[in-house]
């Protein structure tokens, strides 16, 4: 049996499908076996962040509502052979989601997968509650910024009572990803540190990314980040992540963009 | 202040700090209940109106969220001639209870 990690937020542009492709690939290239959902019906865009936007034929609603068996509808990755997409569909009405299609479809994958990753819209509408409802973990994705964090606290209030397993009494495990770090502009104070996060939000910590010119150099060309430049910064906080779900320990650090002899001549950059 | 902390800048990630930590507060304590203190205000301006003809313009509401206890600030002009223009409720004579 798999298990089901929803990746959210509340706010839009903190991350969440960057997270879900950088994570998805980065627990594919140990060795797991992974499927990333797309739930932003109308609004997909985890298929372009994979590279995989013109391979998409049916999607997320066309299983649910039986036009297409799930087979058909998986992508897999032609770049790791244990990683496979899920679309959502871009026309349809986003109402043609049902909960009792999304259960079976969890179901379905929790069979055939070690992790299923359910890629939230942004929102605390139908569909971050139909993308987490079937969640045994979830990934808080925030920024260091006041209007992300307070969005992230409604989030973290939603997974503790909408969810089937909070509903049920049982506990999802709740993990703080802090994206788009500046350790330099958190050092002068210029931005909330890891820790007021920490102790605001109180939930544990999974990771820190530093803001990197990575992740956009990757989603350019359609790759997790994981994959396109995995000794980049940014990729090797993924890593640790995805190694902190699977239960391993690791010290939280925040990597820094190695920087030549150049560089330190005229300035360094920070992540 | 001593010359170190002239030259320091003010920074402002200490402020967003703290005040999320008010706000969140609040929040947590609200949501998912009704609004306390919408409540009482609405219900506080319903018994002031039952006794006094009161233009909704000339009450001032002010809300102020801080960390351990918040504060409701209702200021209400009465006019000279209020009581006369009281609408009789029936209950004239009998002190307000509330």
């Amino acid at each position: 049996m798999g298990k089901v990690l929803v990746v959210t937020s509340g706010k839009g542009g903190v991350g969440k499908t960057t997270s879900t492709a950088a994570l998805g690939a980065a627990l594919a290239r140990g060795g797991e076996n992974v499927v990333v959902i797309d739930f932003d019906v109308g609004l997909r865009n985890l298929d372009l962040v994979m590279g995989a936007e013109r391979r998409v034929v049916f999607d997320l609603i066309n299983v649910v509502q039986g036009d297409a068996k799930l087979a058909q509808a998986l992508i897999r990755d032609k770049r790791i052979d244990t990683l496979s997409l899920l679309p959502a569909s871009q026309t349809r009405d986003k109402d043609a989601l049902t909960s009792e299609g999304v259960d079976k479809v969890i179901a379905e994958l929790r069979e055939k997968f070690d992790w299923v990753i359910c890629d939230s819209p942004a929102g605390i509408e139908r569909g971050a509650l139909l993308a987490m409802r079937n969640a045994d973990m979830a990934v808080v994705v925030t920024n260091p910024e006041v209007s992300s964090v307070r969005d992230s606290d409604r989030i973290i209030g939603m997974l503790d009572s909408k969810t089937l397993r909070a509903e049920k009494g049982d506990r999802i495990e709740k993990s703080l990803l802090v994206t788009r770090y500046d350790p330099a502009r958190a050092a002068r104070n210029e931005m909330l540190k890891v820790e007021d996060v920490l102790e605001i939000l109180s939930i544990p910590l999974l990771g820190i990314i530093p803001e990197s010119e990575e992740v956009l150099k990757a989603s350019n060309i359609g790759a997790p980040v994981t994959l396109n430049n995995p000794n980049s910064a940014p990729s090797r906080a993924y890593f640790d992540a995805a190694k902190r779900l699977k239960g391993e320990s690791v010290d939280v650090v925040v990597p820094l963009e190695r920087v030549g002899i150049i560089g330190r001549l005229f300035g360094r950059r920070v992540a | 202040m001593n010359l170190f902390e002239l030259f320091r800048k003010k920074t402002t990630a200490p402020v967003a700090r703290d005040r999320l930590q008010v706000l969140l507060a609040h929040e947590r304590s609200v949501i998912g209940k009704s609004d306390l203190l919408a409540t009482l205000q609405e219900e506080i301006l319903a018994v002031i109106a039952k006794h006094i003809a009161v233009d909704r313009e000339a009450v001032q509401i002010k809300l102020d969220r801080g960390a351990s206890f918040s504060t409701l600030e209702i200021d209400v002009e009465v006019p000279l001639n209020a009581a006369k223009l009281a609408r009789p409720t029936g209950e004239a004579g009998v002190p307000a209870s509330a």
